[in-house]
């Protein structure tokens, strides 16, 4: 039988009281929290979703029927043409659902999983202080979103690539762009995409810390996505919908014609972020006080 | 002029909340009704009905039925406003009401024909309409409500769209009281916009952007159509009985034929039906309806909005009424919306700007909101189908008081080519939708391509692939040879210049197309030349695109009217010469607001963010009395959510070298006294110290607990050993502080530290989260239910580390229900039962005292009594078949002694566990 050694020391004299070497601002660091989460199946499994889409696009178009070529600008007509225009193409594919699934799983997960597993008590005891934990978490599951959301896009430019070769990007208004540039504006495009979703982010976040289950936070996260984009198409709203964070879901192809509308773009960041805000801080409070009972 | 009222009460149609009945006398023998309505707040509207003479002069009166919007302040300029062909005084409520909220009083009214209006239509007669509308300024002259400019002269702005905005420009080319214009997309010329040519011959190149030809060219059909059955009566379609016209000819049923036209319009329409194209006397007379008539006339200031979409009055017509304007030294000013005919009106931005240039012009109290020349350009098709609109300024309307406006060559390629024109002119080219060109602009694009220009029908002429953007604004011109080959037939081409993009996508501007009607042409084949100005569009031409001009024989919005065939060589002579004005983006490009919010918003969320943390870590509560006390709980109370309370006034002390029992049924409250002690549950009273330091959640003295508290709480795909790194990484401390080696040898899990934990079983799981509890030995181990799922030598095991780790002088805090356990395990106990504290102390002084024994009897009454009798015995209690007793004065062997010698058979007899009898009382009532 071990015999524990050491004796049980006076207190530090440190103020507040801490075990010698502990310091709330040291614990639970980003580069813990991200193995944590890298260490998990989930964000394999989303990475694995992410990789999937633009490879099962490009192999659909080699087996299928190539798509016919209308007399109306068609995406998917578009996208067999070029490198850059699969590329918009998925990205069109992704912006639908995908993005929003990815990002409800790998944000919405995050706290109420550790409730789960009753592993968030363990983290609240160390003790990581609460508004800290909040925000590893949220920063952690940010940056894994802004990375897989953005590898759908960098996969389809590696697919198509392989697949269909470079060639200039032709936008659906007839607008055309060399290579090099197209893969530039995309990039921007793709940059705007991943800021506009930070309003689910921050949904997801409020969510998640407001629930131990992880599905119904994750469940909750992917249901308003899709509510909003339905909201968004109901057009007797009229201009209420401009407030809709789901609203400006496409404005990233402003990107793609040559006089792109700032204002609308800069609308879409705006509404998004200040959605974010909202949310975060209603979590930051939520979670700063709630009882943690799992 | 005086007006003729007569009395009649009028409801208001719409908006009315409180309808206030009150006859006022206005003029002799007339009295008005009048209702207030309150959708607009401070607004009053009268509704009055005018009756004035037919023509100047003539003994036959019409009724004009009129409302009148009065603002809160008043006297005001007055607006008005003037509907559109086919609508009445309701059609510009909303506007009305926009201009009575801006402070302007507004006339308006339904023109003859329309509405509640009595009388013919007579397309802006100067004796009919345009008289109507200055009887409308006397009126509002002898409102006191209305500010005036001198006697019976209101300061008044004439508006309108459409049919009204020709009104505006009539009544303002033959009324001097008008202070101010604003036509919106109407016509100069009613005769050149119905019957459009857009051939023009000579050399003479327009100095302005959108300069048609004029002339009479090819009858309009497909719009004219609609504009003519705005005037039909419904009577006839209603009971077509009661129509008895023979021949359907004009002379014999005029009634039957024109609806509520006046006999001079509908002769002209059925002599440009029949024939497709204007007599010299018909253009003369559609001249005298036109505001081409007066427009040198008009010396007010002129706000001159025309849209670009707009296949019924073009860009061309403004710029007519532009330069006549300009040329008799009047004050123009041009605007191209983004809309027109085919698109809508001005929406609410474009017409509260035009309400500040009414303002600007009427009262002087704004800016001038336009330039001299401004323009909407439309950009990329959004996602959802709407169009990026920007607005440029440029420095002047070109042509007009400065130099022609500049053009850009563009060479086409292609030679001649041979035309043919179809018999009948069928099938036809489709170029769009009267009307609807806005809403199906995509339609075009779904037909064959050889349905909107057919084989054989039409030739086309490319440019090369431009090498950067070109912004067309205006009207295109190219010169064209045609010859024909046989009969020349009608003479008559469609020429239109498309947008080809990269991928052979077409776009056609403003779905615009120009009819000409050729000069004579010889019938020997000798080519004629004609300059062919395209309709005036504004679109940006992006690097990389084409333009394609196609010269047609065909186009459905026209009326062929010689079907009989012809053939034509068609060949373009130089370059398309495309107008572009030079502009500036009125607005800035650059969103400064939202870049701003962008900024700010998450500026607010960091500073509450802040404050929120702040407030946590506020105040750290220390006693240092008890710095060496590793636990304090002091008058615990906890009230759950459904009101029971939880933890009573629970109060424990736990000191170093102890393990401390909190003892209690399911239910007692342990685990919720331990949550608080984590900080993860506030307790409603009372508080908890550790070391001193008041518990709040994630108070830093939490760093010397270690616990493990209900479910283990690991990764299941993690090994234990990844478990336990991963946690002893999260508090940020050193690696060498954890011991984990020894905390794994606690654990005793041998190589299944190296498997994922959801393979393990419950009791490995058990030791490896007591493993966790225990890593950087914390001052105060904290374990709930410690033994459940572990095996006896286990417990044995657990036992000993529990009891070594307290003798180094830290503290170990256990929960159990279990009694065996804690007596076995703790040097200290208390006992809880409901959140209440029952009994607390050192086990051995609990558990057992060396002087009292209970005996197990056959007659406990009977033995009780012996004891009593006893000097030296005390607190002789009987309960449930057993007898206790403290034996203090006279030792247990003398006790069973007098017991057995008075016959009572002793089973046997024990030390009293009174530790034991406390928890079984609390069991018994829990069961």
């Amino acid at each position: 039988m071990t015999v524990v050694r050491g004796s049980g020391g006076r207190p530090e004299e440190t103020g507040d009281g801490a075990a010698p070497g502990f310091r709330p601002s040291r614990s639970l660091r980003i580069s813990v929290e991200l193995r944590r989460q890298l260490l998990r199946g989930r964000t394999a499994l989303v990475a694995a979703c992410a990789v999937l889409l633009p490879v099962v696009l490009i192999v659909s178009f080699g087996v299928g029927d190539p798509p016919a070529k209308g007399p109306t600008p068609d995406y998917e007509a578009l996208a067999a043409e070029s490198t850059p225009n699969f590329v918009m193409y998925v990205m069109f594919v992704a912006g639908t659902y995908l993005n929003g699934v990815l990002v409800a799983l790998l944000v919405a997960d995050g706290v109420a999983s550790e409730a789960a597993y009753a592993n968030l008590k363990y983290l609240l005891a160390i003790p990581v202080p609460r508004l800290r934990l909040l925000w590893r978490k949220a920063a952690v599951s940010a940056l894994l979103s802004a990375v897989v959301v953005t590898l759908v896009p960098l996969v389809a430019v590696a697919a198509g690539a392989l697949s269909i070769g470079a060639g200039n990007m032709t936008t659906p208004t007839g607008y055309t762009l060399p290579f090099g540039e197209a893969l530039v504006v995309l990039a921007l495009a793709e940059l705007y995409v991943v800021v506009q979703l930070s309003w689910l982010a921050g949904l997801s976040l409020l969510l998640t810390a407001s629930t131990d289950v992880p599905l119904g936070a994750v469940g909750g996260a992917v249901l308003a996505s899709m509510f909003g984009q339905i909201l968004d198409q109901v057009t007797a709203l009229g201009s209420l919908r401009e407030f809709l964070p789901s609203h400006y879901t496409w404005t990233w192809m402003e990107l793609l014609s040559p006089e792109p509308d700032l204002r609308s773009l800069a609308d879409g960041v705006l509404v998004s972020i200040a959605y974010a805000c909202v949310f975060g801080t209603l979590a930051a409070f939520r979670f700063s006080r709630k009882d943690i009972t799992s | 002029m005086v007006a003729q009222g007569r009395t009649r009460t009028v409801l208001a149609r719409r908006g009315v909340r409180s309808a206030a009945l009150a006859a006022v006398v206005l003029l002799a023998g007339a009295s008005v009704a009048f209702v207030t309505t309150e959708s607009t707040p401070g607004t009053r509207v009268e509704e009055h009905t005018h009756r004035v003479p037919e023509r100047p002069g003539s003994a036959e009166q019409v009724d004009i039925d009129t409302s009148l919007y009065l603002p809160l302040r008043t006297p005001a300029p007055a607006v008005l406003l003037a509907p559109g062909f086919g609508a009445d005084k309701d059609s510009v409520d909303e506007q009305a009401r926009e201009l009575a909220a801006d402070g302007f009083v507004v006339q308006t009214f339904s023109p003859r024909g329309f509405g509640g209006s009595s009388g013919r239509i007579g397309l802006n007669d100067p004796d009919r309409e345009v008289a109507d509308a200055r009887h409308l300024l006397d009126r509002l002259a002898a409102r006191p409500e209305v500010r005036l400019d001198g006697d019976g002269d209101p300061r008044v702005a004439a508006v309108g769209a459409s049919y009204g905005g020709a009104l505006s420009l009539m009544l303002a080319g033959t009324d001097r009281r008008v202070d101010a214009v604003v036509p919106v997309a109407t016509y100069h010329d009613l005769g050149e916009s119905l019957v459009p040519n857009a051939a023009r011959g000579g050399d003479a190149e327009a100095r302005t952007p959108a300069a048609g030809s004029g002339g009479t060219g090819v009858f309009k059909s497909g719009w004219s159509g609609l504009f003519f059955s705005a005037g039909l009566d419904h009577r006839l379609s209603a009971d077509p009985g009661s129509y008895s016209g023979t021949s359907g000819g004009l002379d014999e049923d005029v009634e039957a034929v024109c609806g509520r036209f006046t006999e001079e319009v509908c002769r002209i329409y059925v002599d440009v039906v029949t024939t497709g194209t204007t007599t010299a006397a018909t253009a003369a007379l559609l001249h005298r309806l036109s505001p081409a008539s007066v427009a040198g006339s008009i010396t007010a200031p002129t706000l001159l909005v025309q849209g670009e979409q707009d296949t019924l009055f073009g860009l061309d017509q403004a710029d007519a009424t532009a330069r006549r304007i300009a040329s008799a030294g009047g004050d123009v000013q041009v605007v191209w919306f983004a809309g027109g005919h085919d698109a809508g009106m001005p929406g609410p931005d474009l017409r509260a700007t035009i309400s500040r240039w009414l303002r600007f012009r009427l009262t002087g109290a704004e800016e001038n909101p336009f330039g001299a020349f401004e323009y909407d350009v439309q950009g990329a098709v959004r996602p959802e189908g709407a169009v990026s609109v920007r607005t440029v300024r440029a420095a002047d309307y070109p042509g007009l008081r400065t130099d022609r406006v500049s053009r850009r060559e563009v060479p086409l390629s292609g030679s001649e080519r041979v035309i043919a024109k179809p018999p009948g002119g069928l099938p036809a080219a489709i170029s769009g939708i009267p009307g609807l060109n806005a809403l199906v602009s995509g339609a075009t694009a779904l037909l064959p391509p050889e349905s909107l220009d057919p084989a054989g029908q039409s030739a086309a002429f490319d440019s090369a692939p431009l090498s950067d953007q070109l912004l067309v604004t205006g009207a295109t011109t190219v010169r064209l040879r045609v010859s024909s080959v046989g009969a020349p037939g009608d003479g008559v081409l469609f020429a239109k210049l498309y947008d080809v993009g990269p991928d052979g996508t077409k776009t056609l501007p403003g779905s615009a197309v120009a009819p000409v009607r050729l000069p004579p042409l010889p019938e020997d084949g000798t080519p004629v030349e004609v300059v062919v100005a395209l309709p005036g569009v504004v679109h940006p031409v992006e690097s990389g695109h084409r333009l394609r001009l196609v010269v047609g024989t065909t186009d459905q919005g026209f009326r062929a009217t010689v079907a009989d065939p012809a053939v034509y060589r068609v060949g373009v002579v130089g370059a398309l010469s495309v107008p572009s004005v030079p502009a500036v983006p009125t607005a800035s490009a650059w969103p400064i607001g939202q870049l701003l919010g962008i900024v700010l918003v998450p500026a607010v969320a960091a500073a509450l963010l802040a404050l929120l943390a702040a407030r946590q870590r506020r105040g750290r509560d220390v006693d240092p009395s008890l710095r060496d006390t590793p636990l304090v709980v002091d008058g615990l109370v906890r009230v759950l959510p459904d009101g029971t309370t939880a933890v009573d006034g629970l109060s424990l002390r736990v000191e170093r070298g102890q393990v401390f029992g909190l003892l209690g049924p399911n239910g007692a409250g342990k685990t919720t006294t331990l949550r608080m002690l984590m900080g993860l549950i506030t307790p409603d009273g009372g508080e908890i110290r550790v070391f001193g330091v008041r518990v709040t959640p994630g108070a830093p003295v939490l760093s010397r607990v270690g616990c493990f508290v209900e479910a283990a709480g690991f990764l299941p795909h993690l090994t234990g050993r990844t478990n336990l790194e991963l946690h002893w990484a999260a508090t940020g401390r050193p690696a060498a502080d954890a011991h984990l080696a020894e905390a794994l040898e606690i654990a005793a899990l041998g190589d299944a530290v190296d498997r994922p934990v959801r393979t393990y079983s419950q009791g490995m799981r058990q030791r490896l989260a007591i493993a966790r509890a225990m890593l950087g030995l914390p001052d105060l181990l904290v374990l709930d239910e410690p033994t459940n799922g572990l095996d006896p030598p286990q417990i044995r095991r657990l036992r000993e580390v529990l009891r070594r780790y307290a003798a180094t002088g830290r503290a170990v805090l256990v929960s159990s229900h279990l009694l065996a356990e804690v007596e076995a395990t703790c040097t200290h106990i208390a006992i809880v039962h409901r959140g209440v504290l029952v009994a607390d102390g050192p086990v051995v002084e609990l558990a057992a005292s060396g002087d009292e024994l209970t005996f197990a009897v056959d007659r406990p009454e009977e033995a009780g009594a012996v004891l009593r009798a006893l000097t030296g015995v005390s607190d002789v209690d009987v309960r449930d078949g057993l007898v206790h007793a403290d034996l203090a004065g006279i030792g247990a062997a003398t006790a069973l002694a007098e017991l057995v010698r008075a016959g009572i058979s002793v089973r046997h007899a024990v030390p009293r566990r009174r530790l034991e009898d406390a928890f079984l009382r609390l069991v018994g009532e829990v069961r």
